[in-house]
């Protein structure tokens, strides 16, 4: 049962919805930081007098790269964590490690696989939209920023949870 | 300089990134990049109930293949038809009996293969023509307490 | 040539722009003077679309620039360059980047043709062996002069500079004051200067306008404002304490 638990629990929950929370906490404000320090030094407004558009400049590299990152980062967490599963189960606690293999592969099917890459995927859009959208529009001055960069942590993370639950009932 | 250490950086992170991708994907959601190395071949049964695309296909014990998926039979309208993929090391012959069993506690329904003493073999895309169909416990038991078994 | 007409801007309650006309011709150097706070900078970035009038009209060679999409307002920009009051380099670029970034961004320059022109476009501002600092090594006077390399890094047609020499010593500003003068001459680029540099800027541009309460109270040749009757102007000119101007 161990395999089977740790590897579904891990693949279709807990590696999309931890990882999007620590890259919330780290990459989430940092996009919203920098981008409404930018806002309130007029950068921004110095690309626009450039005719560039600060959104193809600023907010779709962020965009893909959180769209690219997000997958990937679950991806590796789902195997350190399966991993992880295997030395305190196998190593400390003396499951058949066959055992522990053999029922992960079979019990773990394409759709939850699956399921856990779409859910990072937009996880990902999730976090650059409002990091960017909270930068974007942040207030006045060093105040205004870090009251932003809250903001969006907070509401990223929430938002997170609520769609995932919703994603999990859709997808699986 | 710095420049060149943070997409070697990247460069790395992409690199285990789509090694764990890989593995989750292929060893765990069983994706086939190369079409995998088996044979289909189909099986007519009356009844399925509780068999799942995926379930083992087992001789005598040992799996030799899962199910693809299960369809309603086209032609009679009224059974099930189920594609087994089998390892392509497994020979099997054309007067296989196949059967819908059920493993273990919990209920899990497996197909069982028996091969006759036929010298002709199954080949891609063949129909099994004997089978035996799943065991309804249900219906069994109803047939038991109202008395009529047979 | 840009217009402005019955130009009206409101933060909040507060009234900045108030009924503002305004014409700047091509070809020249139009300075902008008044007191601080009077919405200066406010009137720079409507003619450049960064701030859209409550109501009236602002029109770039003819052409309406309010209410546009964004296409067809970024081909209007193209023909700006822009000096932000606070600068507004880019922080996590290096100066050199800075310069470089409209030229790697609208032309199709090579690297040495690019660096070509921004080692001279540095030169021209008095900046040498700075070109790997980044902005907030820079002192106040050195940014500024950045800033102006870059406003001008792609002779653009209009060129707008809010207030390119508030923060430098005296010298420097001398020799912004002078390039300004001899890239006008050599370019006939069309320049909007808001400045404070009273007696200086006479000597700089062609055409004076003094904003005071909303409105462009005055609009003429430097000497039209040096001998100008109107009471604000010959107190701001004078920099006296008495008069409408009043600083509580
Ligand atoms: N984005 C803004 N939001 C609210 N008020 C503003 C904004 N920009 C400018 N103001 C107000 O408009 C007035 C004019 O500002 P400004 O144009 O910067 O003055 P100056 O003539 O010194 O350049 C000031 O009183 C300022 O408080
Ligand atoms: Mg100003």
């Amino acid at each position: 049962m161990l395999g089977t638990a740790v590897a579904l629990s891990l693949i279709r929950e807990l590696g999309p919805v931890l990882t999007a929370l620590m890259v919330t906490g780290r990459a989430g404000s940092a996009i919203t930081a920098e981008i409404g320090i930018m806002r309130i030094t007029e950068q921004i407004d110095a690309l626009e007098t450039m005719a560039l558009d600060p959104f193809k400049y600023l907010v779709s590299p962020k965009f893909i790269a959180a769209m690219i990152s997000l997958p990937l980062l679950c991806a590796i967490f789902d195997v350190i964590g399966i991993y992880g599963g295997w030395l305190v189960g196998v190593k400390l606690l003396g499951v058949n490690p066959g055992a522990y293999f053999y029922e992960m592969e079979n019990s773990v099917v394409w759709r939850d696989v699956y399921s856990g890459f779409v859910k990072s995927f937009s996880f990902g859009l999730i976090i650059a939209w409002i990091g960017c959208y909270k930068g974007y529009y942040a207030g006045h001055g060093a105040e205004g920023v870090s009251k932003a960069t809250t903001e969006s942590v907070v509401l990223t993370s929430v938002i997170i949870l609520v769609w995932d639950y919703f994603l999990t009932s859709v997808l699986l | 300089m710095k420049m060149v250490k943070l997409e070697l950086m990247v460069g790395i992170f992409m690199l285990i990134g789509i090694l764990c991708l890989g593995y989750v994907s292929i060893k765990l959601g069983k994706v086939e990049l190369f079409g995998g190395d088996f044979y289909s071949v189909t099986a007519r049964f009356d009844s399925v109930s509780g068999l799942k695309p995926g379930a083992r296909v087992e001789v005598a014990g040992v799996e030799v293949g899962k199910v693809d998926r299960i369809a309603l039979d086209p032609k009679s309208g009224d059974q099930a038809l189920a594609y087994l993929k089998i390892n392509s090391g497994v020979k099997i012959t054309d007067d296989v009996i196949a059967s819908v069993r059920t493993s273990g506690i919990i209920g899990d329904k497996f197909i069982k293969l028996r091969p006759g003493g036929s010298e002709k073999m199954l080949n891609n895309n063949d129909m099994i023509r004997e089978t035996e169909s799943a065991i309804d416990i249900e219906e069994l038991v109803s047939k038991f307490i109202h008395g009529n078994v047979d | 040539m840009i217009t402005m007409r019955n130009v009206h801007k409101s933060f909040g309650a507060q009234k900045v722009l108030d009924g503002l006309d305004l014409d700047i011709p091509d070809g020249k150097i139009t300075a902008i003077i008044g007191p601080s706070g009077e919405g200066k900078s406010v009137l720079l970035k409507h003619l450049i679309g960064l701030l859209q009038p409550d109501s009236g009209s602002v029109e770039v060679d003819g052409e309406s620039i309010i209410d546009l999409r964004r296409t067809e307002l970024n081909r209007i920009r193209e023909k700006f360059g822009m000096l932000f009051q606070n600068v507004a380099l880019f922080d996590s670029m290096t100066v050199f980047e800075n310069v470089a970034f409209p030229l790697e961004e609208k032309t199709s320059l090579s690297k040495e043709e690019i660096r070509g022109k921004v080692l001279s476009a540095l030169e021209d501002v008095g900046l040498k062996n700075i070109e790997q600092k980044f902005p907030d090594e820079l002192s106040g006077g050195m940014k500024k002069r950045v800033g102006l390399a870059r406003a001008v890094v792609l002779n653009p047609k209009i060129i707008l500079f809010d207030e390119p020499t508030t923060g430098l010593d005296p010298i420097i500003k001398r020799a912004i004051h002078q390039l300004i003068k001899d890239t006008h001459a050599k370019f006939g680029f069309t320049a909007v200067i808001v400045t404070h540099e009273i007696p200086d800027i006479f000597d700089v541009a062609q055409n004076v306008a003094m904003l005071f309460r909303g409105k462009i109270l005055q609009h003429g040749t430097p000497d039209d404002i040096i001998n100008s009757t109107d009471p604000a102007i010959r107190q701001f000119i004078s920099g006296s304490l008495d008069g409408p101007i009043q600083m509580v």
